[in-house]
């Protein structure tokens, strides 16, 4: 519109929380800012604003890398049949205890 | 894939519940549908921050500034978290406010009336977000995944907007009788505007079946409005407010209370520009934009400059 | 003055401060140069009437709740708000309300360090809470300033104009009066002057990041902690009061 064809809202950035100490980083949204320092006040006034987090993680939206829709099958089926990873596949002896 | 083997793929996930994300294949007016009905429901957060802000500076209490001030802060971060949604799909939040400023893009009609007095607050609150939240209930049910999770946190948040506005009515209706008045008018006009906000009857909604067939909506306008009413009218009578509808009345068969008939040819014409502040929602939002035009360019030129000195650093 | 009703001033002055500095912030809403900027906007405002309410409240005890935090807040009249005429002063574009900012939360960050000290506890512990806040308004102020200054020829030129302007109204944070001297006496406040050099120092040096340069002139205009204000409060209160006033005794 008028004086700012180009217009800018600046570029995209993902936003990830910590919800409390020790706790994993999670995904909780997208904003715009102009540099990091930016996107890091924007994201605690935008995505933290009712006590959400104790840390803030911004990464600019074009940096993360995805599996595609199509990848699916070949990324995430060959782990279906690989029950012995997980501690339940193993029978062990009746009665025994601390394992 | 041709194209009838995709659609009959999609519509089996959207049978079996599964969500859609931005990037699965997906039925071009799928796509558009979303995109119009995202843009326009964040626009519709971002304007509903006008008729609100209207009454910021004039707040009768310490508490109900502080609360008014936040809980318009929550529509600005809900038409953030909509315009981000609406962003997964491929369109910049540039092209979106310019569909807006070029009248491409719609918004929701009910910010089209005036905020008369301090009642009207009440009004917006109860009436305007009671109505919201059975949309948005139901929308965080949609099969488009960017869609639904932005509706669960904004259901979330918006938790207290609608009790604020109805204390805000309660208050009044137990207060002076120029309280009382304020309180009353506040709810003749806007009662009939709240029904709209369902849109057309059933019968007449010209992208409902469609969105229903992909669980864009998961349910009907008239369904929606006839939750919203049942709930209103009681809490209406529960604090001495008359609901301005001398047809309504109580179904003892189906359980609903059953309202007149709308006034569509108002509704139309609000839709189609002609409400009381249209020009004026509008022009403030483009002034504001364009005066924002040096900041943003200031920002990023800083921006530009920092990436200059960081490219050529050595460390 | 006794001691009580110098706590209450000094409880009036701060309150005052907050309320109109958060009222002139709230007149963004809706107006900021993009979203995310309108919501940390706002974000400030509510920071600003949370402390209000709370030092309207301590001094509402201290007056053995004759009056609610309202009624001190919303029936006072210009020459009974004893806010600095910074905060009072209109909001001009995005740089001399993000200069506004500066000026006072640099100031207001130092204020509240000290006055944690207090030996008034509530005093204290108030303080205590609102410095941290007052951190991230100095910060994000200055980011932006630092932008501004940093930016495009325009921005410069408006952030620059915006200093030139309101340094005048600098000087006025650091008046004292009888207030301060009876507080002092009970180790309650200390001398505000000495806050000067500090506050001159951490705006200087955003400036000079911002390659903005400090006016030369002198003409300081004064008066606010004893109710001699601009003639902006008035409107200010004006809006602010208005149905307190038109509807009195209603609760709402």
């Amino acid at each position: 519109m008028g004086m700012n064809t180009n217009d800018n809202q600046f570029k995209q950035w993902e936003v990830f929380i910590q919800p409390r100490s020790g706790a994993p980083y999670e995904h909780a949204g997208s904003l715009h800012a102009s540099d990091q320092q930016m996107a890091l006040q924007n994201a605690r006034d935008v995505y933290a604003r009712r006590s959400e987090g104790r840390s803030i993680w911004v990464v600019p939206t074009v940096s993360i890398a995805a599996t595609k829709p199509e990848d699916e099958a070949e990324f995430f089926d060959p782990a279906g049949d690989k029950l012995y990873r997980t501690p339940n596949f193993y029978k062990m002896p009746k009665g025994t205890t601390g394992l | 894939m041709s194209d009838e083997m995709m659609l009959k793929q999609f519509q089996s996930r959207i049978d079996n519940g599964e969500k859609i994300e931005p990037g699965d294949p997906m039925p071009d007016a799928y796509r558009k549908t979303l995109l119009r009905q995202i843009s326009q429901h964040a626009h519709s957060e971002v304007i509903g921050m006008q008729p609100e802000g209207n009454w910021v500076l004039r707040a009768p209490s310490l508490r109900a500034k502080k609360i008014l001030l936040a809980k318009i802060q929550d529509e600005g971060g809900h038409g953030l978290y909509l315009y981000s949604a609406a962003e997964s799909l491929g369109i910049d939040r540039d092209e979106m406010i310019g569909q807006l400023h070029a009248g491409k893009a719609k918004y929701s009609s009910v910010f089209n009336y005036p905020t008369l007095t301090w009642a009207d607050i009440g009004a917006i609150g109860w009436l305007v977000d009671g109505a919201a939240i059975v949309n948005q209930t139901m929308l965080a049910k949609c099969s488009f995944g960017p869609y639904s999770r932005a509706m669960l946190r904004i259901c979330k948040e918006e938790g207290f907007h609608q009790r604020q506005g109805y204390e805000i009515m309660a208050r009044m209706m137990s207060g002076t009788a120029a309280q009382k008045e304020m309180a009353q008018d506040a709810m003749n006009r806007w009662w009939w505007p709240s029904l709209m906000m369902f849109g057309p009857h059933d019968t007449e909604s010209v992208h409902s079946s469609e969105s229903m067939k992909w669980k864009i909506k998961v349910e009907s306008n008239d369904r929606l409005r006839q939750r919203f009413i049942n709930r209103t009218v009681e809490q209406a009578h529960h604090i001495g407010l008359i609901v301005p509808d001398p047809l309504l009345k109580y179904n003892d068969q189906t359980m609903n209370w059953e309202a007149g008939p709308i006034n569509w040819e108002e509704f139309y014409k609000v839709i189609n520009g002609d409400g009381p502040c249209n020009h004026k929602r509008m022009l403030h939002h483009i002034k504001y934009h364009r005066e924002g035009g040096w900041v943003r360019d200031a920002a990023r030129a800083f921006a530009e400059k920092q990436q200059e000195t960081a490219d050529t650093s050595i460390y | 003055m006794t001691l009580n009703a110098a706590l209450y001033n000094f409880c009036l002055r701060i309150a005052d401060n907050n309320m109109i500095l958060g009222q002139r912030l709230a007149e963004w809403c809706s107006k900021g140069p993009i979203l995310e900027e309108d919501i940390a906007l706002t974000n400030l405002s509510l920071d600003l009437f949370g402390e209000a309410e709370s030092f309207y409240e301590y001094a509402a005890a201290l007056d053995n709740h004759t009056k609610t935090a309202d009624d001190i807040a919303f029936l006072r009249n210009e020459r009974q708000y004893f806010n600095f005429l910074i905060v009072e002063q209109p909001n001009g574009d995005f740089a001399f309300t993000m200069m506004k900012q500066l000026l006072y939360a640099c100031y207001a960050r130092l204020l509240y360090s000290r006055l944690s000290d207090s030996k008034d506890e509530r005093i204290s512990g108030l303080s205590a809470k609102a410095v941290k806040e007052m951190r991230y308004h100095f910060r994000h102020s200055a980011e932006w300033i630092i932008r501004l200054g940093q930016g495009t020829e325009l921005s410069k030129h408006k952030v620059q104009f915006a200093l030139d302007e309101l340094w005048r109204f600098t000087d006025d944070m650091f008046e004292m009066n009888e207030t301060d001297e009876v507080l002092i006496e009970a180790g309650m406040s200390f001398n505000i002057k000495e806050l000067y050099a500090e506050w001159r120092e951490q705006v200087g040096d955003i400036f000079s990041q911002a390659s903005l340069e400090i006016p030369e002139y002198h003409f300081d205009i004064k008066g606010g902690i004893n109710g001699i204000h601009t003639e902006h409060l008035g409107h200010i209160l004006c809006e602010m009061q208005y149905l307190q006033r038109a509807h009195p005794g209603a609760t709402w």
